[in-house]
């Protein structure tokens, strides 16, 4: 045993624990999020559990099982209840109950001694609203036009109202909201002409006859709206919940009805992939607790691809300035210094700095120049996509350097001097030869900026992201692409809806699953990158043979 | 020819043009950095001037009589005079509203015919009572209101009376007063006064409705108990819970709260402790907000008291003293509005301005020869006026951030209420009258706890799980343990917080002994499954051979950690009485929050482990080969090489990742964020939250106001935080590149 300890070996193993104790953790971490994430979207059995209360009278639960965990029985004795005293923890389960116009909660504990029969009935039915939440209960009738018909039309039913939504929906966003939007540039423009004073009295009238027929095609779409809207509400369901009540629900509010439990594996196989469609393709609802991350994903792509436009030709030309043509001199020692430096000043450094510098300083200026006819109220004097861009490309410069020098240095010299000898100048030389085999390099660099601004958030929450952004940065309406908008990012979704939403148990959920997607790509993005440049590796050994 | 000279010209042009443009690119990001340095100090650099005060106009004006009162409106466009023969005139400050400079605008006569002002009491900014020899009370206010009817806004002055146009029935024996002051509200105006037959009484003017409309009210008279020959100075606080009545040296302090005015302390400075000549109290004025007082005296000084709590109950104390003057009583102190700045005068006109709470000398200064007819504050603080010698003089104050002086940053504050000087971070409140807290040591301390308590967790992970992959590992196993490990780096900081804050902070609550057994556990595991694989056959070590340790330690590890969660209800059970939580709260007296130091330091730590790992497995690694081979050669045992050859020369590089973590553990937001309670205290425990400089800044820099104190210093603590992380990079980069050097040398 002496001997053991003195040849140093329980220390080896020791340090190999180091190994085993991170790869735990990342490999850990990756499969919590994942199943956490996934489990979201498998549609869960349905239970009902008959049980006795405090009270001894019968009590029915229905609902998903969301946890289950096991208390000491010394916890629960000043409850009084009727249980076996002698066991030393007992289970409770968490229950998702959901109808929440019937009770305020989610979700409540039953503890399992008190259940007397758990069932999973076939007739039992989620019903996914748009407001309210889930609910879970059995189909009484079904009424279509006020008239009581058979539940095989409800399929059928769901489809019409969801088509009729979605009618309502493009009324409602595309082309009311156009209508809106053209009215506010021509009070604009006007007010424009105002301040420049240029504005005469037939320039005043046209704005007039615009803005009143403008209005005249909102009212016939205003019209039109209200018809659907007539037609949508006609269509009932009514529910028995557990404890017996009936409820009537709309079908305008019915988004999906299920029958989780008579589903088959390949069917919950659908359901789990059509899930997972909508929460990528939809919008949020209910304070982002429910519904789709859409937006999210689009303000996060659209930020990210303009912070690459940005980041990419300054990250390249600085690495070249670096590798190909400065001296070895205190200049150099100085930029290298900053690169270092840029890489490591705290994120939220940086948003502060964006925040005063592009929002407020140059923003400002922008405002006082350009949109004079919109203040006091701010165009690009107030945080926005445009600024999230620039001040992440900053954050970022210093991962597309060094990548790209990386690149670089890997180049035999051979080559340059060969190009060179051949009589091309420097810039040809650097454009024609250096370049094209740096790329990968380069793609490589762009690629970790991005994964690495896909996952910043807190710079971004001084510089222009919002929990709810009513409009896309980029839509149909005149120049398209607004750079002066706020969005939403993925990340800050998961730190508004995990800790700003008023429902947070409820939301868990879904943050999970948002992190998931958020994961996904930063670990995919991350992963190409480095296929890439073991790739390029290989390519260059091959080279310097 | 000509053609190829051409084209040969071109492409050098070309070349040097493109030499140019790179050379810019290159050196824009030191520009950048630069920028950002630049940047953050000028938006922090106006919280450490100090006050200017510049004249900006001066008019001869020739009044009847003395100037007794005098004030500006909000703009600085139009001011006023108050004369003893009962006039007030007003006067254009800029040329506008067809008026030029200097005009008087307006003129009323406040008193009767024939009866002159024999005192006027300054109530705040505004209110001015009148007394006249007569006998009579009036309350005035001068009014301003900003007119755009031309399309420009012309300042159009007039006349209020707040209390009616009548005179103020304050004493039913209708004595004459020789001391008077008082506070109102929308309900009740308190007025206390001192009569030329010695009493002290108190008259109150219930509302019948509203003072803010009506001014129809009930009178309620009351006679103080109090006996003096006669009294200096009486002030009334305006939340009409206070009356200050200095006699001579002695201030008496009633309360208003009750239905009389009861005494309920009495203020006697210490003046003349060691001296010979006694020194005297010889000005008096209430503090903006109204629960200090700040007394004057003839030694040149003043003193700042306010109640505070105490074991005896509630006392006045004096808090702090300023330095006014050399030699000069102090014949007046003026105090602003809204703030808790005041300004003193001497006899000879030295002025001076100071601030209260952050204790800031901020100007002193001659804006006349000799003593003021009258001087006031503009009501937003950023100018004074000042008649004199039939002159009014204008000066504009630049005075932005009086409460933020380096000391009150960085200092015990002893802000109004609180029993003792204090480190305070407490930007914004609900009430009005609130004053920013502004101390930075609470925030910085949280940001070195939750560095420390993250360093604690990682560095023996990843300082561990460097050197077994630099040293012991095939390169086959490294290959696919080093990107995986490094993989962590990518992982986005808000879902280590949010895992942190929703997933582990309940876990750990709940399991708390499972923690602490893991501790013994986790090691013990590693010891006895080492131990059981050195006492295997020798066979099955060679087809399990030792370097596949990391993989064989996986399972061991998740089978203690699972004992360690399995025992832990158990050990609750048994040793803590079965609630844990309340065991610490109750039995050992820690408060526990839920998220505390101790998730943070676990989530930060996974969140600096890949940096540390990182940085030191490759200083690790490159130790040259010769070295370890000699130390081996020489009969050293692999440890043996490892700790006396391996990580002494790598011990500068290992030095430099701990550096780059400690770096990135000082900046990290999100994680803090998400896994604190952010709240900002002083207090190492475990079981406590924190608040952070990145955190705090995430926060409250989106409600703070552009150009305010509060703005500019957040902007310090980014500043604080930049620096520091500078300081440690710039270090442990110098390190490395020597390590190189050193490295290419042997």
């Amino acid at each position: 045993m002496n001997n053991w300890f003195k040849s140093g070996s329980p220390w080896v193993w020791l340090s190999a624990g180091g190994v085993s104790i991170s790869l735990i953790s990342v490999l850990g971490l990756l499969w919590l999020i994942a199943s956490r994430g996934l489990s979201y979207f498998w549609p869960a059995d349905i239970y009902q559990f008959d049980m006795t209360d405090e009270q001894g009278k019968p009590l029915t639960v229905i609902g998903e099982i969301y946890d289950r965990e096991s208390i000491p029985t010394a916890q629960l004795v000043h409850l009084n209840l009727d249980i076996d005293e002698s066991a030393e923890t007992i289970e409770r389960l968490l229950i998702k109950t959901g109808n929440r116009e019937l009770v305020s909660l989610d979700f409540r504990w039953i503890l399992v001694p008190q259940i007397n029969k758990t069932s999973l009935p076939e007739e039992l039915v989620v019903i996914e609203r748009r407001t309210n939440g889930n609910f879970y209960g059995y189909i009484e009738d079904i009424i279509l036009d006020g008239e009581v018909v058979g539940q095989q039309k409800m399929a059928e039913l769901v489809e019409r109202v969801s088509d009729f939504q979605t009618e309502i929906e493009a009324l409602q966003k595309t082309d009311i909201g156009a209508i809106n939007y053209q009215i506010e540039r021509t009070r604009l423009k006007e007010r424009k002409h105002r301040l420049d004073e240029t504005l005469t009295a037939e320039l005043e009238q046209a704005f007039k006859d615009e803005v009143a027929s403008l209005k005249a095609e909102y009212q016939v779409l205003e019209k039109q709206l209200m018809a659907l809207r007539e037609k949508v509400s006609r269509d009932q369901i009514v529910v028995r919940a557990m404890d017996g009540q009936k409820v009537t629900i709309n079908f305008e509010d019915v988004l999906h009805i299920t029958f989780n439990n008579k589903l088959s594996v390949f069917g919950k196989m659908k359901l789990f992939f059509s899930q997972i469609a909508a929460f990528i393709v939809d919008d949020p609802r209910e304070a982002n607790t429910e519904g789709g991350v859409f937006p999210a994903i689009f303000g996060t792509v659209l930020m990210v691809l303009l912070m690459t436009v940005i980041v990419s030709p300054l990250g390249v030309v600085a690495a070249i300035y670096l590798h190909e043509y400065a001296g070895n001199n205190a200049l150099t020692k100085l930029l290298r210094i900053a690169v270092i430096n840029l890489a490591g000043v705290p994120s939220i450094v940086y948003g502060v700095f964006g925040l005063g510098f592009f929002v407020y300083m140059v923003g400002g200026s922008l405002d006082q120049l350009f949109y004079a006819e919109t203040l006091p109220s701010p165009t690009f004097g107030t945080p926005g996509v445009m600024w999230s861009a620039l001040t992440l490309a900053i954050l970022t410069l210093p991962v597309v350097i060094v990548s790209t020098e990386e690149g670089l240095s890997r180049i035999p010299s051979s080559m340059r001097h060969g190009s060179l000898a051949l009589g091309a100048t420097k810039a040809e030389t650097l454009w024609r030869i250096i370049l094209p085999i740096a790329s990968p390099a380069i793609m490589t660099g762009i690629i970790l900026a991005i994964a690495r601004a896909a996952g910043e958030v807190a710079p971004l929450m001084l510089v222009g992201v919002v929990k709810m952004a009513p409009n896309l940065p980029l839509d149909g309406n005149f120049p398209f692409l607004h750079l002066d908008r706020k969005f939403m990012h993925l990340g800050f979704h998961i730190y508004d809806v995990g800790f700003q939403s008023p429902n947070v148990e409820a939301a868990r959920p879904l943050v999970y699953a948002t992190a998931l997607l958020l994961v996904t790509i930063i670990v995919a993005l991350n992963m190409t990158a480095v296929s890439i440049r073991n790739r390029l590796r290989e390519k260059y050994r091959m080279l310097e043979h | 020819m000509a053609i190829a000279s051409k084209s040969a010209n071109y492409r050098k042009v070309k070349n040097s043009l493109a030499k140019w443009m790179i050379t810019l690119g290159g050196i824009s990001v030191l520009f950048t950095l630069v920028l950002i340095f630049m940047y953050l100090l000028y938006v922090i650099k106006p919280i450490f001037e100090s006050a200017k005060v510049e004249p900006t106009a001066q008019f001869v004006i020739t009044e009847q009589s003395k100037v007794l009162a005098t004030g500006v409106d909000e703009l600085k466009e139009v001011a006023y005079s108050i004369t003893e023969q009962g006039f007030i005139n007003f006067y254009q400050l800029v040329d506008g509203g067809g008026h030029k400079a200097g005009d008087k605008i307006l003129s009323e006569q406040l008193t009767d015919d024939g009866v002159y002002i024999k005192q006027l009491v300054n109530v705040g900014q505004e209110k001015k009572l009148l007394l006249d020899s007569a006998g009579n009370v009036r309350l005035v206010v001068p009014h301003f209101f900003a007119n755009f009817d031309s399309g420009e806004r012309v300042i159009v002055p007039s006349i209020r009376y707040p209390l009616g146009e009548d005179f103020l029935p304050l004493d039913e024996q209708s004595a004459a007063f020789t001391k008077l002051s008082f506070a109102m509200d929308d309900e009740k105006a308190v007025f206390v006064g001192f009569t030329e037959d010695k009493r002290l009484l108190k008259t109150t003017l219930l509302a019948e409705d509203d003072f803010s409309y009506d001014t129809a009210f009930d009178t309620e008279y009351e006679e103080v108990d109090y006996t003096a020959k006669a009294i200096n100075d009486i002030l009334v606080s305006p939340d009409l819970a206070m009356v200050f009545v200095r006699q001579g040296d002695q201030v008496a302090v009633f309360s208003l709260d009750d239905e009389e005015a009861e005494l309920k302390a009495t203020i006697i400075p210490q003046l003349s402790q060691n001296k010979s000549q006694p020194y005297h109290i010889t000005s008096m004025a209430l503090l903006s907000g109204g629960s200090s007082i700040l007394l004057g005296d003839d030694n040149g000084s003043v003193s700042q008291w306010f109640e505070v709590a105490t074991d005896q109950g509630r006392e006045f104390k004096e808090i702090r003293r300023f330095n006014v003057s050399e030699n000069e009583p102090v014949s007046a102190i003026y105090t602003e509005q809204y703030r808790k700045s005041f300004y003193t005068e001497t006899p000879s006109g030295e002025m001076g301005m100071f601030y209260t709470t952050s204790e800031a000398d901020l100007w002193r200064g001659k804006l006349h020869e000799g003593n003021a007819q009258a001087f006031a504050i503009a009501p937003r603080a950023d100018g004074v006026v000042l008649f004199s010698d039939n002159e009014l003089s204008i000066f504009s104050v630049e005075n932005e951030h009086p409460e933020v002086t380096w000391q009150a940053l960085w200092q015990e504050v002893w802000y109004e209420g609180y029993p003792e000087p204090e480190f305070i971070w407490q930007s914004t409140s609900g009430s009005d009258d609130f004053e920013g807290k502004f101390s930075l040591v609470p925030i910085s301390f949280g940001t070195i706890k939750a560095a420390t308590y993250a360093m604690i967790f990682a560095v023996p992970i990843a300082l561990t799980a460097a050197i077994y992959t630099a040293y012991f590992m095939t390169p086959g196993m490294r290959r696919k343990v080093k990107p995986t490990i490094e993989m962590m780096e990518a992982l986005p900081t808000v879902i280590l917080g949010f895992l942190a804050g929703l997933w582990l902070a309940p876990i750990i609550e709940i399991y708390l002994p499972a923690i602490i057994l893991l501790l013994i556990f986790i090691p013990a595991s590693v010891f006895i499954t080492a131990f059981t694989w050195h006492k295997l056959p020798r066979e099955t070590k060679t087809r399990i051979p030792e370097t596949w340790a990391p993989i064989i330690l996986i399972p061991a590890i998740l089978i203690a950690a699972y004992a360690a969660f399995a025992l832990s209800p158990v050990l609750e059970l048994h040793m803590f009485g079965g609630d844990i939580r309340q065991y610490i709260t109750n039995d050992l007296g820690i408060d526990f929050d839920q998220r505390n130091a101790l998730v943070v330091g676990i989530a930060m730590g996974f969140a600096v482990i890949p940096t540390i790992f990182s940085m030191a497995e490759d200083a690790i690694f490159s130790v040259p080969k010769h070295l370890t081979s000699g130390s081996l050669a020489l009969g050293a045992t692999q440890w043996q090489t490892l700790i006396k050859v391996v990580l002494l020369t790598a011990s500068p590089g290992i030095f430099s990742a701990v550096m780059m973590g400690l770096g990135r553990a000082v900046g990290e937001t999100m994680i803090v964020l998400m896994a604190t309670g952010n709240t900002p205290i002083l207090d190492w425990s475990i079981f406590q939250g924190m608040r952070t400089l990145a955190a705090n800044i995430a926060v409250e820099m989106p409600e703070s106001e552009v150009g305010s104190s509060h703005y500019r210093i957040l902007f310090l603590a980014a500043f604080v935080l930049f620096v520091f992380t500078f300081v440690f990079n710039t270090l442990a980069e110098f390190i490395r590149q020597r390590l190189r050097e050193k490295y290419s040398s042997m």
